[in-house]
This record gives C-alpha cells, sequence and structure tokens, in this order.
C-alpha cells in the first residue's frame, strides 16, 4: 500500500511538472495573442484580444486559470477548427490509443519470445538472427520502415491500404511500423534478463525438485526475467506515442498525433498544447501502471 | 580385481543391505578457456539405505560437482562420465532428462548451500512447497497445501498456514533452510543430498539444522549425503565418510575408524587443522597444510597430494592404489599398505 501510494503521490508530481512545462512551452514560442488575432492584424487589435483572453495578467496568475480549466476538460479552443481542443483530441485519440495498443501487443508478442529463445540458446542461430533482427530494427528509420512496406505491401502486393482508417486493415502497416521500433530494446533486455535469471540458484533448485522445463522457464524464470521488461516497455510506449505523430501522418490516420502534426504547422498553438498535455498524461499513467504491474510481478516491491 | 560393490561387513557385524546409490568411476569435465578443467577424476561411492554418507574436502575439490553430477544438474558446458551411476536399481546414465525430472525431487532430492538465494522470490512458501508435491503427486491443492503444513511442522516451523503465505524475504536464512530441507522431504525421498545446508549459516542455526537433518532421517528413514568442509559436522551425524581431495576421494571409512585411526596424511592434515576439545591448549596454534592444490587441468600422473605431503616419496609418481581392510576402511596412498594392518585386505582396486 506504501509503495502504491508512494508511486500515485510520484506520478501525480510528474503530472503537475508536465503541466506547467507545457504551458510554459506555449509561451515561450510566441505571442499569442498575435497568433489568436490573426495574420494582418492592427496593433489595437492585437492589444484587444491579449485583454479579452487575459493574456495580460501575471504569468502564474495565467498558468493557475488555465490549469484550473485543464481540470474540468476545457483545453481551450482551436484556433483554426473554432471548436473546443478537447473535443477535437476526444475525437483523434481513440485512433492514436488504437494505434499504441496494437504496436505495442505487436512489439511485445515478437520481441519477449524471441528473447526468450535468444536466451536458451545463447550464440545459436536464433539468437543471431534475433541480434540481426535487433540491429536492423535500431538502424532504420521508423519512416523508412513505414515507406518501404507501403511501396512492398500497399503498392506493389496491393495487400493491404495505405491510408486513411475506415477499417482495422488500415492499422496493420502502421502499428507494425511503429511497433518494429520498439521491438529490439524488449527483446534485448528479456534476453539478457533470461540469461541472468536462468543462472540463478532458484532454478536451480526448481530443477532440482524435477519441475518440468516448462514450468521452470515460465513460472520461475521468465515471470522474474520481465520485471525491468515492463519498466521499459512504458518507456517504449512514450517512444511510440512521439513516433505516431509521423507515422499517423504518413497512413494518414487521423489520429491525435496527426492532429498535432497538422496543428504544429497552422500554428494552432492551443491544439499543440493539448495534445502534448493529453499524451503526456498518458505516459504518466502507463508508467503508473508499469509500476504497479511490477509491485505484483515482485513481492519484493510490495512486502516490506 | 577385488569388487567394490559388494559393500564390506559394518565393523557391528550387522548385515549390509543393499546399497541404494552405487558410483563408479565418476567424471566431471569443465572446457574452459584454458582448456578442460578435470574437476572430478574417477569417483567411486556407494550410499546404503538410511545411512548417512558424509563427504569433506577443502572448498574447491569438487564436492558440489560431484553432487549435482549424481542429479545430472551440471552446468550446461560441464561433461559427465561414469562407469556407473546406479540408483535404486535404475542406470541413471540410460535416463532423459524428462526420467530424469521424474526422480528428482521425488525419490532423490536436494539441499543447497545458499538458503537467502535457493527460493524463489517471487512465489509463496507455500506455492512452492504445493507444486513440488503436485508436480510428483496426483493430488488436489488443498491436500498438498496439508502436506505442507505438516511439513513445516516437521522441520520445526510452527503455524504452519500463516507460514505459507509468506515470501522468502520475509524470512530468516535459517528458516529459509527449513523450507528448503521440508521442500526436498515433500515427497518422501530415499535420498537426500545436502551440500553444505549449514555453511551460510550461524553458528547456533549450523547445530539447529543438523540436529533436524538428524531427527528427520531418524523419522523417514533416507539416506543422506552430506557435503561440508567440515570435518566436526561430520562427525556428528554421519555413519560413513569419504575425504575428497583434488577431485578424487582418498580415503573412505566409517566416522570411527576415520576419526581414530586416519590413515591419508590428508586426512590427518585436515585433523590437525580443526580444534579437539579437551586435546587442543586454548589459544594453542593449530597446524595447517602447506602447499597449494594441484591444478586440475590436465591429468596428474601420480598422488595428487604428493607436493604437499610430508611422506612423499618416488613411489609418489604413480597412482596410489586402493589399500582397503576387512571392516571397509579404504585409503589410498602408497605407503598406508605399510600400515599396522596391511594384510587385512587386498588393495581393492587400482587407479
Ligand atoms: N560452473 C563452473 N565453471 C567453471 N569451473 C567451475 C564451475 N563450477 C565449479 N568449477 C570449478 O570446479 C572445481 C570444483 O568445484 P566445486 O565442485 O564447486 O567445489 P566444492 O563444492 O568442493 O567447493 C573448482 O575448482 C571450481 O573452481
Ligand atoms: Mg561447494
Amino acid at each position: 500500500m506504501g509503495y502504491f501510494l508512494k508511486r500515485l503521490g510520484l506520478a501525480l508530481l510528474v503530472a503537475l511538472v508536465v503541466s506547467v512545462i507545457s504551458f510554459g512551452a506555449l509561451r515561450i514560442s510566441g505571442d499569442i495573442a498575435t497568433a489568436i488575432a490573426g495574420e494582418g492584424a492592427s496593433s489595437e487589435d492585437i492589444e484587444f484580444t491579449r485583454k479579452q483572453h487575459g493574456l495580460d495578467r501575471p504569468l502564474p496568475i495565467q498558468y493557475l486559470d488555465w490549469l484550473s480549466h485543464a481540470l474540468q476538460g476545457d483545453l481551450g479552443t482551436s484556433l483554426y477548427f473554432r471548436v473546443p481542443v478537447a473535443e477535437l483530441i476526444g475525437d483523434r485519440l481513440p485512433i492514436s490509443l488504437a494505434l499504441g495498443c496494437l504496436a505495442l501487443i505487436f512489439a511485445v508478442s515478437l520481441a519477449v519470445p524471441l528473447g526468450v529463445v535468444a536466451a536458451l540458446k545463447p550464440n545459436s542461430i536464433v539468437d543471431r538472427l534475433a541480434l540481426w533482427l535487433a540491429v536492423v530494427g535500431q538502424a532504420m528509420p521508423t519512416f523508412w520502415f513505414a515507406l518501404l512496406m507501403i511501396v512492398v505491401f500497399g503498392a506493389w502486393l496491393r495487400w493491404l491500404p495505405i491510408s486513411g482508417n475506415e477499417s482495422w486493415k488500415n492499422f496493420i502497416m502502421p502499428a507494425i511500423a511503429l511497433g518494429y521500433y520498439a521491438t529490439p530494446a524488449i527483446m534485448r533486455l528479456t534476453r539478457a534478463g533470461m540469461i541472468e535469471v536462468l543462472g540463478l540458484d532458484y532454478i536451480r533448485t526448481a530443477r532440482a525438485m524435477g519441475l518440468r522445463s516448462g514450468t521452470v522457464l515460465f513460472k520461475h524464470a521468465l515471470r522474474n526475467a520481465v520485471i525491468p521488461v515492463v519498466s521499459l516497455t512504458a518507456v517504449q510506449f512514450g517512444f511510440m506515442l512521439g513516433g505516431s505523430i509521423v507515422i499517423e501522418s504518413i497512413f494518414s490516420l487521423h489520429g491525435a498525433g496527426h492532429l498535432a502534426w497538422i496543428s504544429i504547422s497552422r500554428s494552432d498553438l492551443p491544439v499543440v498544447q493539448g495534445v502534448v498535455l493529453v499524451l503526456a498524461l498518458i505516459y504518466i499513467l502507463l508508467t503508473l501502471l508499469a509500476d504497479l504491474l511490477n509491485a505484483w510481478l515482485d513481492p519484493r516491491l510490495r512486502i516490506e | 580385481m577385488a569388487d567394490r560393490d559388494t559393500t564390506p561387513p559394518r565393523s557391528d557385524g550387522a548385515p549390509s543391505p543393499a546399497p541404494l546409490l552405487v558410483v563408479r568411476n565418476l567424471r566431471v569435465t569443465l572446457p574452459t578457456l584454458g582448456g578442460d578443467l578435470h574437476a572430478v577424476r574417477g569417483v567411486d561411492l556407494s550410499v546404503r539405505a538410511g545411512e548417512t554418507f558424509g563427504i569433506v574436502g577443502e572448498s574447491g575439490c569438487g564436492k558440489s560437482l560431484t553432487s549435482l553430477a549424481l542429479m545430472n544438474l551440471l552446468p550446461r558446458h560441464a561433461r559427465r562420465g561414469a562407469d556407473r551411476i546406479e540408483f535404486a536399481g535404475q542406470d541413471l546414465q540410460a535416463l532423459g532428462e524428462r526420467q530424469m525430472g521424474d526422480l528428482r525431487g521425488n525419490s532423490m532430492s536436494m539441499v543447497f548451500q545458499q538458503p537467502m538465494s535457493c527460493l524463489n522470490p517471487a512465489y509463496t512458501i507455500g506455492n512452492q512447497l504445493v507444486s513440488v508435491f503436485r508436480r510428483h503427486r496426483k493430488v488436489g491443492r488443498s491436500e498438498a497445501t496439508e502436506r505442507a503444513v505438516y511439513l513445516l511442522d516437521k522441520v520445526g516451523i510452527t503455524g504452519g498456514r500463516r507460514r505459507l503465505g509468506q515470501y522468502p524475504h520475509q524470512l530468516s536464512g535459517g528458516l529459509r533452510q527449513r523450507v528448503m530441507i521440508a521442500m526436498a522431504l515433500m515427497c518422501e525421498p530415499d535420498l537426500i543430498i545436502a551440500d553444505e545446508p549449514t555453511t551460510a549459516l550461524d553458528v547456533t542455526i549450523q547445530a539447529q539444522i543438523l540436529h533436524l537433518l538428524a531427527e528427520l532421517q531418524q523419522e523417514f528413514g533416507m539416506s543422506i549425503i552430506l557435503i561440508t568442509h567440515d570435518l566436526g559436522i561430520v562427525a556428528r551425524i554421519a555413519n560413513r565418510v569419504a575425504v575428497m581431495y583434488a577431485g578424487e576421494f582418498v580415503e573412505v571409512g566409517s566416522v570411527d575408524q576415520l576419526y581414530s585411526d586416519p590413515r591419508h596424511p590428508y586426512t590427518r592434515g585436515l585433523f590437525d587443522c580443526i580444534p579437539q576439545p579437551g586435546k587442543t591448549p586454548p589459544g594453542a596454534r593449530l597446524g595447517f597444510i602447506p602447499g597449494i592444490v594441484p591444478s586440475l587441468f590436465g591429468k596428474t600422473a601420480g598422488c595428487a597430494f604428493a607436493t604437499r605431503c610430508a611422506k612423499a616419496g618416488d613411489a609418489c609418481r604413480d597412482a596410489p592404489p586402493w589399500h582397503g581392510d576387512a571392516d571397509g576402511h579404504e585409503v589410498r596412498c602408497h605407503f598406508a599398505g605399510a600400515g599396522p594392518n596391511p594384510t587385512a585386505a587386498p588393495p581393492s582396486q587400482g587407479t
């Protein structure tokens, strides 16, 4: 329980810092009143806008005001769409989350078994193959891999649609492109963890008691080996959220990443700010979940 | 060549039961970057049902590898060889990994030296005990739980039911070793190999654990192979003892024989190294064996102990033969044959 409260407190603290950063980043990026007033506005117009939006008040007051609105789900209004930012994000976020989850599932279900198999026979063919896969994965930029898939499976073989988000088929290539990026790190950590754990005394005990090799491998070894992998996966998910901005644009998936991308190019700052904040909060939530999962996996964390 | 399988009658004259475990010429080799390490070099041993067989020797002499070889739990890269490994009439070398798994934890079990790291930190004591029992017996969870509580009680852990829900890190080293012993006993094995079960524990706890092992043996009647580097421990609970040096046994006999009449210079050296209550005056300097253990790389031509032996002579460049007497005291030294009782038995076995 103490562990849980500590983690929760930490998560709230990080969320607060993130809110300050995303508030501050917007102020630093340019004069908002000018942006809101639009191109060609006179200096009187700009001053009027500044007063109207309360942008002439001290920054801490503006922040608290912004925060209290944000906590009630009011993230301001899009300068381009002229609709509430929360509404825009609410429409687009499910697509990004679906993409992120699919990518994560793809990454984990490829990386963990590969890591386990590689650990069972270090330096075997499988191990080398897995290593090769990891090196290629880390060397290849995500966008390039995405384009490669579009060329092969979209344009040439015509198996999969290359843009839009009408059906689940639209998600396959983006999820693979995004997930593949996270695969090498997860795989290598699984492999290293398994190799280490398989050499530990309690694994020898399990074998000395005659437990079946499957039980030894999955119940006794993997459970302990994946503990660091869980934290890493949460971090990787964060990278994926970042990567989704590129991937969604390439595949024209109209998710939150795509929204952020077009809003940046249109200087639609409230939207950019909202997306950044929401993605950051999702990341914090995931890290918290990872901590909880680890506490479940490793009783030493939760029982003093 | 005399057959050392037919174990000689015990000195008390009782008929000897058939041995539970018979091992002939057990070898363990570890390939390393510097060449093959011959860690166990032709060990012979037989353990009778219900007896405690001690193996004593300095650390690094190959005791742990010998025990792991018997269980077929050697490190992956290690190679095992033997003329014979027979347990309860079964040829263990002919068994596959699966069949060995059926024996392990069931009819032969093991207790390790490291109580702090030998239990899985992720599972409760109960979970680990129950899963061992259910691996070998077709019983339900509740029956296995009953069994676990019963055995925790047997190893002196009270409040068993509450303990079942605890994790290893919540227990002290002594308690964990008791849990380990309970786990080894879950299926009432015929043989328990205890590899330095008390080395990592406090002196007072050591005594308790040894006492417990002896008590449990009285009750369950299993054989124990007790591995230790401490002659005092062996004297307390073993029936017969083998002294191991550089991968070989150099002397085998009953505790009485070894303690009253140590014949191998190495065994004598070991005795000089321990204080003897009543004999060693307080503060007296203990003996030590000068020299270093020979390298285990390559084959040693003659007696492995020759480099440290005060008695060593030209003869020691050849491998020493086994000399045994009628009551089963055997020693592997060129000079032992000329001992007080040279004609009692023919030398039992060469190399
Ligand atoms: N996994 C291993 N790899 C390489 N050498 C080993 C390994 N295990 C043991 N050895 C070596 O084999 C010899 C015997 O080891 P061991 O059986 O553990 O000795 P003991 O249990 O008598 O202290 C030692 O010299 C040790 O260094
Ligand atoms: Mg050892």
